[in-house]
């Protein structure tokens, strides 16, 4: 790992990744919302409002494991002060941030015509609002310093002190009553759902994880030229 | 109604999940436009630097 230290190696490697990530996500994502709007059945009970799920959870998953990704990175960029894991972790979460946006709206677009309401203050929906504020506190204290570094090592502290909160939104539908069905795809048990409903939705998941891989490498390298150019600018204005 | 007709129907539900469907692609393509206009400036500006640095060194 130390190997991808080096920026002008993680740009080579930023630069090879890419193009397949990108294009795995767009036919992945094509492919799952083919399959969960035109192959897979309407829901005995829910009728077409389940349809909202092949976006809604792969989102939701998105919104968490990009909340982990962040925190590991942090954990890395504080642990060994790497800046690039600090870079990284400021290009990922304004994309979890748009996930747990998506996963609240469209919950709320399913919640209203199958609960009756758009929104509850139960464990889950609100542990999730909480996420939404973890990400944008991540973003905002990493450039709320004049010395990047302070809030570069602010941010990452706080990435890690918010981690807590995953277990509170996993296992809210365990632990509270709740409008919010229990899991039903990650259990020990194996999962309760219909394999055709099950693929849709793995494969809109897995075209998530590559969009979320291009778009960090792609806004992390930003962030390495960025850093470059500021340096540069300082050299410069020195003489 | 035809096959077309039920598909943008929804079973009476389309104004809930057309919107969700259309919400998602909309923020993941207007996540991918940002982020390439952001990254093509940062490498304009980085080349327009790296230009007057070796003139600087050019002519001291």
């Amino acid at each position: 790992m130390q190997r991808f230290a080096n920026p002008g190696r993680f740009l080579r490697l930023a630069d090879a990744v890419m193009p397949w990530a990108a294009i795995a996500a767009t036919a992945l994502i094509l492919l799952g919302l083919y399959l969960g709007l035109c192959v897979a059945p309407a829901d005995y009970q829910q009728g077409d409002t389940v349809r909202i799920m092949y976006v809604h959870v792969p989102a939701a998953w998105m919104a968490l494991s990009g909340y982990v990704f962040i925190a590991v990175v942090s954990a890395v960029a504080l642990v060994w002060r790497h800046p690039l894991a600090h870079l990284v972790a400021k290009a990922a979460s304004p994309l979890g941030a748009a996930f747990t946006f998506l996963a609240l709206v469209t919950g709320s677009l399913w919640g209203k015509p199958t609960w009756g309401t758009w929104w509850v203050w139960d464990g889950r929906l609100t542990s999730v609002l909480v996420l939404f504020f973890l990400y944008l506190g991540h973003m905002a204290l990493y450039g709320a310093f004049d010395d990047e570094r302070r809030g570069q090592k602010a941010a990452a502290i706080l990435a890690l002190v918010g981690a807590v909160n995953l277990p509170i939104i996993k296992f809210s539908v365990d632990w509270w009553t709740t409008l919010h069905q229990p899991a039903s795809v990650f259990r020990l048990e194996g999962p309760t759902i219909d394999p055709q409903m099950l693929w849709p939705l793995l494969v809109t998941a897995l075209g998530f994880m590559a969009y979320f891989l291009a778009l960090v490498l792609l806004r992390a390298k930003q962030e390495v030229l960025s850093q470059r150019a500021r340096a540069l600018a300082l050299l410069s204005a020195g003489g | 109604m035809s096959a077309i007709d039920a598909f943008f129907h929804m079973g009476g539900y389309a104004a809930y999940v057309w919107p969700a469907i259309g919400l998602t692609l909309l923020v993941l393509l207007g996540f991918v436009v940002t982020s390439v206009i952001r990254l093509r400036r940062t490498r304009r500006h980085l080349a327009a630097l790296e230009a007057t640095r070796s003139r600087q060194k050019a002519a001291p």
